[in-house]
């Protein structure tokens, strides 16, 4: 089971936060927006991959076809 | 020991995502959605280990199969439904994850509405 994931999410999640407050200072209140908004949708796109394996696999551990 | 990696891995899930909880909330919300996704991930080749010695059981006592698939959906139904709701509630949503709970419940009543008329059924031809 790969945990490289767990903290591929970590790593950006704090890669953001740090990001945004030199943008804050930096005075670009608009593109930390923008780089909130790029991280959530990479994490998305990322665990959106596992869920789809989640619901596959119930699906057929629990044989639901 | 399958139990250690498990804990170990949710304690440290949950360290990162008080990390993340403050200034990201949303990334905090990810991050323990995927630990609890891998967690399941995890805990699969036992559950099938599990319902195939179920299956093995029904079949050698000829039991009907729709009966225990549907016992398996109604499982796979409330895992699913409770996992949407608590992480909802993480978030702070109770009300979207009450109305996911009201979906599950529904759903399972409508498996459950067969069996019921197949009792029933095997009831009233006991009365004489």
């Amino acid at each position: 089971m790969d945990f490289d994931l767990i903290f591929k999410i970590a790593g950006i999640g704090i890669l953001i936060s740090i990001l945004n407050t030199v943008l804050h200072q930096a005075g670009k209140q608009e593109q930390a927006q923008m780089l909130t908004l790029a991280g959530v949708v990479i994490v998305l796109l990322m665990v959106v991959q596992l869920l789809s394996q989640l619901f596959t696999a119930v699906r057929t551990v629990f044989r639901i076809y | 020991m399958e139990l250690v990696p498990i804990a170990g891995l949710g304690l440290a899930v949950t360290i990162l995502v008080l990390l993340l909880r403050e200034d990201r909330p949303e990334l905090a919300l990810l991050l323990s959605l995927t630990a609890g996704i891998m967690i399941f991930l995890l805990l699969m080749d036992r559950i099938a280990t599990v319902f195939n010695l179920l299956q093995q059981l029904a079949w050698r006592a000829n039991l009907d199969l729709l009966y225990l698939n549907t016992v398996l959906r109604i499982v796979a139904i409330a895992y699913i439904a409770q996992f949407g709701a608590q992480i909802c509630r993480d978030a702070g949503e109770s009300a979207i994850g009450g109305k996911i709970e009201l979906a599950g419940k529904i759903m399972i009543m409508f498996l459950a509405v067969p069996m019921l008329l197949v009792i029933l059924d095997s009831v009233l031809q006991l009365l004489p």
